[in-house]
């Protein structure tokens, strides 16, 4: 990413029409590479002040805001699993690094699982913003090293903390060993980022249109229209996928698709997917490594991207 | 500028305070519910004074008036509730013989004793509900003022009863750090107002230990209706597919609770009160097998068993 003014166009992909592009073929042949993200987060109930962002909307203690999002993790957590259990689906897990120090127990039962963790910073409230590009390098390795630490696994994805970001970020990742980010949201097909190290890097599709805190938070969507939005972008993305692969990912919440009065349309969308034939149901790194083996070509790679 | 946004002083196990103890749901010994019934049902209705002010809370509460001085459009509608909702309520309640408790702003004990008088008539649970929806339990209020306020909700709501009044549920479900050691000071022992579990837990405060029973903003008929803007028909069902879902999992996993917060001055409403006859004929008749409904202190009580 060049620049570093406040006015810096974004150069990370080449601009490549979703019209004539090479074929994608996924494994087996499959149509559609389909995966969820369960955000595993923690927010801090007294963080400290950050002036380019307030964490919370109520002042100190902000426990509406607080207390659902500890709900997400003591009810809302086991809940979700046994669902994405029952339809065979491994979570890639976008998890607040710190989590694994606070509430190791859900970090055990996702580890058991074979689930992905990818890094989505330290905590939800600490945002990039006003980091030095060296504070910002220090805050990815914690996190990495963090999540190495508990569970084995370098994390190979990020989703920058509360989606805040400097110019620095994805350089800063790919540079740490990252393979994949969850931060664009310009495409339904992976894109080859180009970082300033040149490392073969890649953009896998993460939706904020499906993202459920947006649909019930934003749009404030009635839980049986959210199942029926995630179904209608399947069956887009499936038709079109019998042309060239695509992929769809269901990013989650677990205090929000986890409520009660919610989660029976999270478990129909699933239903509906996984009960198609031609579905690959995987994680982020597996999409992302896949991409960066075999879809160079496909997904715009550069020259310089021998590893 | 960045000092201290890299430094983690709370980093550790459990929780980042020292409220309550990190636990899940789902691990915890199982709850039993009278009748080994799987789904606790706790329905609540506030009843809330709106003061005619130019003054404004501190933080909004939701259905806080909005207009210049004097706001007749909202306050008449929130008194509307006083009036009129909560006498529909109240039938209902009775015509299926729910038990739901009641949470009451103290000032409508000074200014509308007759309403008082009617509510204490009915055996349910009362909870200090604050002392009126102007006076938020939020940000720089100081510890003096806010004990005043909950001193005299309960000195208020006490002229009616002679039941014991232990439960407290905050306007807008906000707290100041000193709301739960004021709560106890004030013998209240328990509050409603962090919504972080789906059963009552023990909740720490330097004045001895009290209990949270959370409730519910999810499903509260003001969030559902009036923020997220969804019909009467889809908050019905929205009640009724969490119920089955808990239901589900209390048969599996140990008992569950749904806690159920409705407002006269909304679901009060002539177009909206079919829509609670709906909601308990579904629960109280349809599934009154599965469902034990309760007083908030009874469901403390068998939690705790």
């Amino acid at each position: 990413m060049s620049g570093s003014t406040q006015n810096a166009e974004l150069e990370l992909y080449e601009y490549n029409p979703y019209e004539g592009r090479p074929k994608i073929e996924w494994p087996n042949g499959a149509r559609l590479a389909f995966w969820v993200a369960p955000n595993i987060e923690f927010y801090e109930l007294d963080p400290p002040t950050n002036p380019h962002r307030k964490p919370w909307p109520h002042p100190y203690p902000a426990v509406p805001g607080y207390s659902i999002r500890d709900y997400g993790n003591r009810v809302g957590h086991q809940r979700q699993m046994a669902v994405l259990d029952k339809y065979g689906v491994r979570g890639s897990i976008s998890l607040s690094a710190a989590l694994c120090e606070h509430h190791p127990e859900i970090i055990a039962l996702c580890a058991e699982r074979d689930w992905e963790f990818f890094s989505h910073g330290i905590y939800n409230t600490r945002y990039t913003y006003g980091l030095t590009e060296d504070q910002e390098r220090e805050m990815i390795e914690d996190a990495m090293a963090t999540i190495e630490r508990a569970v084995g696994q370098r994390p190979a994805g990020y989703l920058a903390p509360a989606l805040s970001h400097s110019n620095h970020t994805i350089d800063l990742f790919a540079e740490a060993g990252g393979r994949y980010t969850c931060d664009l949201f310009h495409d339904d097909q992976p894109t080859w980022v180009k970082t300033r190290s040149g490392k073969p890097f890649v953009s896998i599709p993460y939706s904020l249109e499906l993202n459920d805190t947006i649909a019930y938070v934003v749009q404030k969507m009635e839980p049986r229209r959210y199942g029926e939005i995630i179904r209608r972008a399947f069956d887009q993305l499936y038709a079109e996928g019998a042309e060239s692969g695509t992929v769809m990912c269901i990013p989650t919440h677990n205090y929000q698709v986890s409520c009660p009065h919610r989660l029976r349309a999270f478990e129909e969308a699933l239903e509906y997917i996984t009960g198609h034939s031609d579905v690959w149901v995987t994680t982020g790194r597996e999409i992302a490594e896949y991409s960066l083996s075999h879809l160079q070509e496909q997904i715009g790679g550069g020259t310089e991207s021998a590893t | 500028m960045s000092d201290g946004l890299l430094e983690y002083p709370r980093r550790h196990y459990g929780m980042d305070h020292d409220r309550y103890e990190w636990s899940m749901l789902q691990d915890r010994k199982p709850v039993t519910w009278p009748g080994g019934k799987p789904l606790a049902l706790w329905i609540n209705i506030s009843l809330q004074h709106f003061p005619l002010s130019g003054d404004k809370p501190a933080v909004p509460p939701p259905g806080a008036l909005t207009m210049p001085y004097p706001d007749l459009r909202h306050y008449t509608l929130r008194d509307y509730g006083n009036r009129v909702g909560i006498y529909r309520l109240l039938k209902l309640m009775a015509e299926y013989e729910a038990s739901p408790s009641l949470a009451i702003s103290g000032a409508l004990a000074e200014r509308y004793p007759q309403l008082l008088a009617r509510l204490a008539q009915t055996p349910y649970e009362w909870l200090g509900h604050g002392w009126s929806m102007l006076c938020m339990h939020a940000g720089e209020v100081d510890a003096d003022t806010e004990a005043g306020w909950i001193a005299d909700s309960r000195q208020a709501l006490e002229q009616f009863t002679d039941r014991p009044i232990k439960g407290w549920l905050s306007p807008g479900r906000l707290q100041t750090a000193n709301t739960p050691e004021l709560l106890v000071k004030n013998g209240f022992t328990y509050q409603c107002d962090w919504v972080n579990d789906e059963l009552p837990y023990t909740f720490k405060t330097t004045e001895g230990d009290m209990t949270c029973l959370p409730s519910c903003l999810e499903l509260d008929d003001v969030f559902v209706l009036t923020q997220n803007l969804h019909s009467e028909d889809s908050f019905a069902q929205q009640v009724i597919d969490a119920v089955d879902l808990l239901i589900s999992e209390g048969r599996e996993q140990g008992g569950r609770m749904l806690a159920l917060n409705l407002h006269p001055w909304l679901v009060g409403q002539p177009h909206r009160v079919r829509t609670v006859r709906e909601i308990l004929e579904a629960l109280l008749v349809a599934r009154g097998e599965a469902i034990w409904h309760a007083s908030p202190t009874s469901i403390i009580e068998a939690a705790s068993a």
